[in-house]
């Protein structure tokens, strides 16, 4: 049970208060970025190549230009003249804008057309004719490093491989020693597929230069607007479009989840048009599009090891991974960090000896390696140690929840340090695991897995019990381009009692108006309806380094509690002065200061703030604001113990996910409801990567599935019944102890999935399917056992 | 060469001249600068467009404008009078957390209105195959199933179920 310590009517921490947001979306009333118009606006549609690796040999623009409609067509020689057709990526790693001489992937930009319609600007499209000279392209990342192998960053002077970097974190030489001393050890092959975030809304833009102010407004989809104005003053500032000359508003934003974090070309392309010819220039991505160039997510190839004793209690662990990062390192992550937080590998279990290295490749395929509503490739890890725990516990016969307690780290050791150097700074893990066993009946569930195993029917039991890491992060370490990862909140409280408070995050479908005012709520006790929340518009928020990686609980979401404080402090001078006591002799419940042992001598929040701007103390400062900049003194460390239960048609191989129960803890609440929402959400986009989803390339690296027709997102009927719970381990350094919570379940289902389907089929010495394991993988490893 | 078409949108009439190749979701948006109905695919795949055409859910990606000629749609802003009341499929989805981002939202409820038209009394299997044509990639669909259910309930008259999130 959840405590709330402000009544419902002023809606602090723990209440289920309906999203404030909501009125506006469901009247159609919106506002995302294809709804933006602006007079003069033009219509920006890109040619892009239908090989993966070609030389251009020419880009027949006359015809194009002909279209009724289309102004001009862009080409990368034109704005080479600019120094605009290559651009840094987030991880110091360069992109093109649009090609000369060289297409990298198929479906990458190579001409911009832009026209006075919509319709107009895809004629145009059709109408230009490129001339290529195809090349034999580098698709599979294991032959990238082959040295026969084309280089294809040649680019890059002295650059004689398609190596990116190599990356190591742990002890090699004890681990090494572990792996030949150690009673068991396992070993398993596994590839995190390349998937797609998917959002419902693609990605676009309006770029409106003004040439009268010398001033642009981007209008744009984007999950970090400030970052991206720096970007854009760093990309553009020679041109004069220096950062007080760069608005972006991120106007409503129809789902995130990583994918909107990059800088795409079609935002530059458009911004260059814009501050040529002086018009708002509008791109807005096609669905196919979005999946075959925008950012990928995942594709490791990973070798997971584990070692341990014959009674099932861990020892090492062991990951080699080699990750295809496309033709460009354009992943989105700290800037230390080149595998994200892959190094949270070692798990929720108590053992002291690890090594992972991994190495990054280039490849002809789109570039990326964001996130899919997983912060920072923890997906990536959690799977392989989840996966190799299981792979453990099947190897010396032990239940796979009895060597999970044995080995989770203990409640009373945290904080705890891990092996890779992270300090975990709270759970209970025993209690997470607990829940979900009493929740699914999990001793009954394995006697009727004995029954049906006995007359041959294929049920599987499958856990996952994780640990996340999120809200980057700590200054000392963390950074995006050099740009530290705080994040910020300035609080306005007008004089009637009614505030206004904005933000440098950006909400995505989270619902921070209704959050952000629910923690403001609590701490000032003016009631969460009185408080509107604005976020996305550079001009009037703080900075901050936006939304992802389950950031903006721990980073703004602690900047709102302590920029609430900074008032509240304040407050209490005010009433002190009003009631003629000393501060000391003042108590605080949420919403009003009273004289101890005399509690009818009051002042509420509303007078206090009142007096703030009519009757302030002489010698203060007057109004009632505040501004936080809230640097984490270490990051989060949310945790999760999911159980899943499928059964298998043995004819038809056919995967039914009966049971999923969720049990997160992701600290104090601020609203449960809510909170609820982001893991039944995140659980469906586990269950998509773990059953469904793949973005799969041939040999010559033509996309198999680029559109919704055969990238397989999850519907409704896909999608089971989540059934989910939580324990509460408040973070013990966070102003609220929150943790963040939008992606523990993205990262922790696919492992539950996966070891579900996997214990169903090892009494056939199956001991593991790569992800996304569908009926058709099913059969052929049943067929491989000679079980048909 | 254009062709005139005339089409009732949310009870106003419209004399247009369209493209023949216009479509009906661009004649929506950019015709008539009515953007509550969103676009998410380019395959017919998404739902994000469903609309009503003579009362029937369809995706109006996939209808020429030229084919509503003669007929009347309905788009979420017409689903209600501006400011209230609601219709119960819009109060639903918000009472019971049934949206994120928003985006999917106006088609979802669109669909659903033909649904419980047909039957307000859905079970949960009927809600989830009958709005499967509709992709939602935030809200893992649990909570529009609860929002179509609620919002059924209150069609029928009767007491809606509670709206406060279940934990096991």
């Amino acid at each position: 049970m959840i405590q709330c310590k402000t009544s419902k009517s002023i809606g602090g921490m723990g209440h289920s208060l309906k999203r404030k947001e909501d009125a506006r979306f469901i009247q159609g009333k919106g506002n995302y970025v294809d709804d933006v118009k602006l007079p003069g606006m033009l219509y920006m549609d890109i040619v892009r190549s239908p090989y993966a690796y070609a030389k251009i040999k020419k880009i027949n623009i006359e015809e194009a230009l002909k279209v009724p409609g289309v102004v001009a067509v862009v080409t990368g020689r034109d704005l080479e003249k600019y120094n605009l057709h290559w651009m840094p990526t987030l991880m110091s790693d360069t992109q093109m804008v649009l090609p000369t001489d060289t297409v990298m992937y198929q479906s990458q930009e190579v001409a911009a057309v832009i026209a006075t319609t919509k319709y107009a600007a895809r004629d145009g499209r059709e109408a230009v004719n490129v001339e290529y000279e195809p090349m034999k392209p580098v698709i599979d990342p294991f032959k990238a490093l082959d040295p026969s192998a084309p280089v294809l960053r040649n680019d890059k002077p002295g650059k004689t491989d398609n190596h990116i970097w190599n990356w190591k974190v742990g002890d090699k030489e004890k681990t090494d020693k572990l792996f030949e001393t150690a009673d068991v050890v396992v070993k398993e092959q596994m590839h995190i597929p390349r998937i797609h975030v998917a959002s419902i809304e693609t990605c676009g833009c309006v770029a409106d230069y003004d040439k009268v102010n010398n001033h642009l407004t981007m209008y744009m989809t984007t999950q970090a607007p400030h970052a991206i104005r720096t970007v854009i003053a760093l990309v553009a500032g020679h041109v004069g479009l220096t950062e007080e000359k760069v608005r972006v508003i991120a106007p409503d934003i129809g789902g995130g989840f990583g994918g909107k974090v990059p800088v795409y070309p079609g935002y530059v392309i458009a911004i260059a048009v814009s501050f040529l010819v002086g018009k708002p220039v509008k791109w807005i991505e096609d669905r196919s599009e979005n999946l075959q160039a925008d950012s990928f997510a995942r594709d490791y190839h990973i070798t997971a090891e584990m070692a341990g004793t014959k009674d099932g209690k861990i020892l090492g662990t062991r990951f080699k991974i080699l990750a295809d990062h496309g033709y460009t390192d354009a992943s989105a992550n700290p800037s230390k960090f080149p595998t994200g937080m892959f190094s949270i590998a070692t798990g929720s279990y108590d053992y002291d000896t690890t090594y992972m290295e991994c190495d990054a490749v280039y490849t002809n395929k789109p570039p990326g390696g964001v996130a899919y509503r997983c912060s920072f490739r923890v997906t990536e890890a959690v799977h392989a140690i989840e996966r190799i725990t299981d792979r453990f516990a099947l190897e010396i016969g032990k239940d796979p929840a009895d060597l999970r307690m044995q080995n989770f780290i203990k409640k009373e050791d945290f904080p705890w340090k891990s092996p890779t150097g992270w300090i975990y700074d709270s759970g209970d893990y025993h209690a997470g695991l607990e829940k979900a066993m009493k929740a699914v009946n999990y001793e009954e569930l394995r006697r009727e897995q004995a029954e049906k195993r006995a007359r041959g029917e294929l049920m599987g039991i499958g856990l996952s019990t994780f640990t996340e890491i999120v809200g980057a992060g700590p200054s000392k370490d963390f950074d995006i381009l050099g740009i530290k990862m705080f994040d910020s909140a300035e609080i306005r409280v007008h004089p009637t009692g009614k505030a206004i408070a904005r933000f440098g995050t950006k909400s995505q479908g989270q619902g921070h108006e209704t959050t952000y005012a629910q923690i403001i709520a609590e701490e000032l006790g003016i009631p969460a309806e009185n408080i509107a929340i604005e976020e996305g518009d550079t001009d009037t928020a703080p900075y901050g380094l936006g939304t992802y990686a389950s950031r903006s609980t721990p980073t703004a979401g602690a900047a709102a509690a302590m920029a609430a404080r900074k008032l509240r402090d304040k407050a209490r001078k005010i009433a002190a002065y009003l009631l003629e006591v000393s501060e000391e002799d003042l108590e605080w419940e949420p919403g009003k200061f009273s004289v101890k042992g005399a509690p009818e001598k009051s002042k509420t929040i509303q007078e206090i703030v009142f007096a703030a701007y009519t009757n302030h103390p002489q010698g203060m400062e007057a109004g009632f604001e505040a501004t936080h900049y809230y640097d984490p003194p270490n990051l989060t460390f949310p945790s999760g113990a999911y159980i899943c239960v499928v059964d298998i048609d043995r004819e038809t191989c056919e995967i039914k996910v009966r049971r999923f129960v969720a049990i997160d803890d992701c600290g104090n609440i601020i609203n449960p409801m809510i909170v609820q929402g982001q893991v039944h959400g995140g659980l469906t986009q586990g269950i998509a990567p773990a059953m469904y989803e793949e973005l799969i390339y041939d040999e010559s690296g033509n996309i198999l599935n680029g559109t919704l027709m055969d990238y397989l997102v999850p519907t409704a009927v896909e999608s089971p019944n989540w059934e989910t719970g939580h324990t509460i381990t408040p973070s013990p350094h966070h102003p609220i102890g929150a943790k963040g919570v939008g992606e523990s379940p993205t990262v922790g289902a696919p492992p539950a999935i996966a070891n579900a389907i996997v214990d169903a089929l090892s009494p056939f010495g199956i001991t593991h399917l790569d992800i996304p394991i569908t009926p058709y993988k099913i059969f052929k490893a049943l067929k491989e056992k000679q079980v048909f | 060469m254009t062709r005139k078409i005339s089409v009732t949108v949310n009870g106003t009439k419209h004399e247009l001249e369209v493209e023949p190749r216009l479509l009906l979701v661009h004649m929506i948006r950019e015709v008539l600068n009515m953007t509550g109905t969103h676009i998410g695919c380019d395959t017919s795949s998404c739902g994000a467009c469903t609309i009503l055409l003579d009362g029937k859910s369809i995706k109006s990606c996939t209808v020429l404008a030229v084919q509503a000629d003669g007929h009347s749609i309905t788009t979420i802003e017409g689903l209600a009078p501006e400011g209230g009341p609601l219709h119960p499929l819009q109060e639903g989805f918000k009472e019971n957390h049934g949206l994120h981002c928003g985006f999917c939202t106006p088609g979802m409820i669109m669909r659903c209105v033909e649904l419980l038209e047909h039957n307000n009394n859905p079970t949960e299997d009927e809600i989830r195959w009958g709005i499967s044509g509709n992709l939602c990639r935030c809200t893992g669909y649990n909570n529009i199933v609860k929002a179509v259910q609620w919002a059924g309930a209150k069609m029928r008259g009767e007491e809606t179920p509670s709206t406060e999130p279940e934990f096991v």
